[in-house]
């Protein structure tokens, strides 16, 4: 049984740096590979349905007739099976996660 | 003396997640505890009858916010098994680097709640210090911190690529120094042993008897490690239990913390042998069978049952969690302890309440 077992910790510790960070004023800086936000980019898509399709939390709406690609950022929980299943590459993963979402209105594009 | 009935949770600042217990005390000692569970049922064994069998791998990871990865393994290693589908050796390797990396990052969040429950808020934040490098390895490595989502049926969604490994292998050293330096404390010191040692004590034959699971089994003598069984890579990479015969609280943290250095090992057994090729294989057509998989998560064994009619959904899935398991023997050890001893007790069975009623 020891006596002061912290103590060596503590003292390390003291004379150390934060390891946190100072957020808000310093950003988190995003990962390499780290599942932030989707993103599409109209050029490129055909509205083929099958990114809506295979949505396990049905967070996109694709509508063919009238060009249009939607998202609920509520329900998308990032995935990025639809950015796996995109035959035209038009959806991708960026690493930054992007401004909060806070309603349930889907995002036209 | 009088009995007197101490409600304690659902919320409590001890417990991370909702269970009740009715103490009944006398004076200052408990007498019976009776637990009532079932606030935070989701319905997700039922979910299976609606979803596509592919899809729900994202909801067998979210049985669970701590042992994720293990839980979409184990689904995956079900639906291989009835499918047949030989998952390639790098997929297996790379499912159980994460695999270990998830059972560091659980351990490391129970020892600092434990450190935490016993008011010890330094050593809490030293432990989840350690656990957001291991955490940051996670994100990098698979895109989630806590969901890791990389898990598929037939392989892993993403490759590690030997920078990576390199990289990974040097933060592991910065951990494993890291790990020494906590848990001496956690082992050796004074005020931590006073805490735990001889509370909530668990013979081998009782904890056999309860079907007792993981650290909890393991602390009180009986050398249970479901990696023995020589699931993903640990055919070729062999798990010795780490095994205490005290079967106290003390026992329990101890084995915990060796673990977390035996995971290190095993991360590190890993990256030497991963071979090179295809990380996953194309899956077609629909699951016909029943099977039943056994993984080691960081609570203890999960056993998932599953019944597949050939259809794309899945006719039932069951799962029974190490939590579920551990519970009559928490309720075996709380009485005759003292009402202060209560929150380390609960804690040291390693609650993981989402999981139990899922």
């Amino acid at each position: 049984m020891g006596y002061f077992e912290m103590s060596k910790l503590a003292l390390k510790w003291a004379l150390t740096k934060p390891p946190t960070t100072r957020y808000p004023f310093e950003p988190r800086k995003a990962l390499a590979g780290s599942r932030g936000q989707l993103v599409f980019t109209k050029d490129n898509c055909v509205y083929c349905n099958i990114c809506a399709k295979k949505c396990p939390t049905g967070a996109l709406l694709v509508n063919r007739a009238q060009k249009k690609w939607a998202i609920d950022r509520l329900r998308c929980i990032t995935c990025g099976y639809c950015v796996e299943v995109c035959p035209k590459k038009s959806l991708e993963m960026t690493t930054s996660h992007g401004s909060p979402a806070v309603t349930r209105d889907r995002e036209f594009h | 003396m009088p009995r007197t009935v101490i409600p304690f949770g659902p919320q409590h600042p001890v417990l991370p997640e909702p269970i009740h217990l009715d103490l009944v005390v006398e004076d200052e000692k408990v007498i019976e505890a009776r637990p009532s569970i079932g606030f935070i049922h989701r319905g997700l064994e039922k979910l299976a009858e609606t979803k596509d069998y592919v899809e729900f791998v994202y909801v067998a990871e979210r049985i669970c916010g701590i042992c994720s990865f293990i839980h979409g393994q184990t689904y995956c290693q079900a639906i291989e098994t009835i499918m047949n589908v030989q998952v390639p050796p790098r997929a297996l390797y790379l499912r159980t680097v994460w695999g270990e990396l998830s059972r560091i990052h659980s351990h490391l969040l129970w020892l600092g709640l434990m450190a935490d429950g016993m008011g010890f808020e330094s050593l809490f934040m030293h432990s989840w210090r350690v656990r957001e490098k291991v955490l940051n390895i996670i994100e990098a490595t698979t895109g989630g911190r806590v969901i890791f989502g990389s898990c598929k049926i037939g392989g892993v969604r993403r490759d590690i690529n030997a920078e990576t490994i390199k990289t990974i292998l040097k933060d592991l050293d910065g951990i494993e120094q890291d790990l020494r330096d906590i848990t001496r404390v956690f082992l050796n010191d004074r005020s931590v042993k006073a805490r735990l040692c001889g509370i909530g004590v668990l013979s081998k034959q009782e904890a056999w008897d309860l079907g007792c699971v993981g650290p909890m089994l393991r602390a009180s003598g009986v050398a249970q490690d479901m990696r023995q069984q020589g699931y993903a890579a640990f055919k070729d990479i062999p798990v010795e239990p780490i095994t205490r015969t005290e079967g106290d609280s003390y026992a329990r943290c101890a084995v915990r913390c060796e673990e977390l250095f035996q995971s290190v090992q095993i991360i590190r057994q890993a990256f030497a042998k991963i071979p090179d090729g295809e990380i996953a294989v194309k899956v077609t057509g629909n699951p016909t069978g029943e099977t039943i998989t056994r993984t080691e998560q960081p609570r203890g064994e999960v056993v998932y049952h599953l019944k597949a009619n050939g259809t794309k959904n899945l006719q039932r899935f069951r799962v029974r969690t190490p939590t579920f398991a551990n519970l009559p023997a928490m309720l075996k050890v709380l009485p005759g302890c003292d009402l202060a001893d209560v929150p380390m007790i609960v804690l040291t069975i390693d609650p993981c309440i989402s999981c139990t009623e899922r």
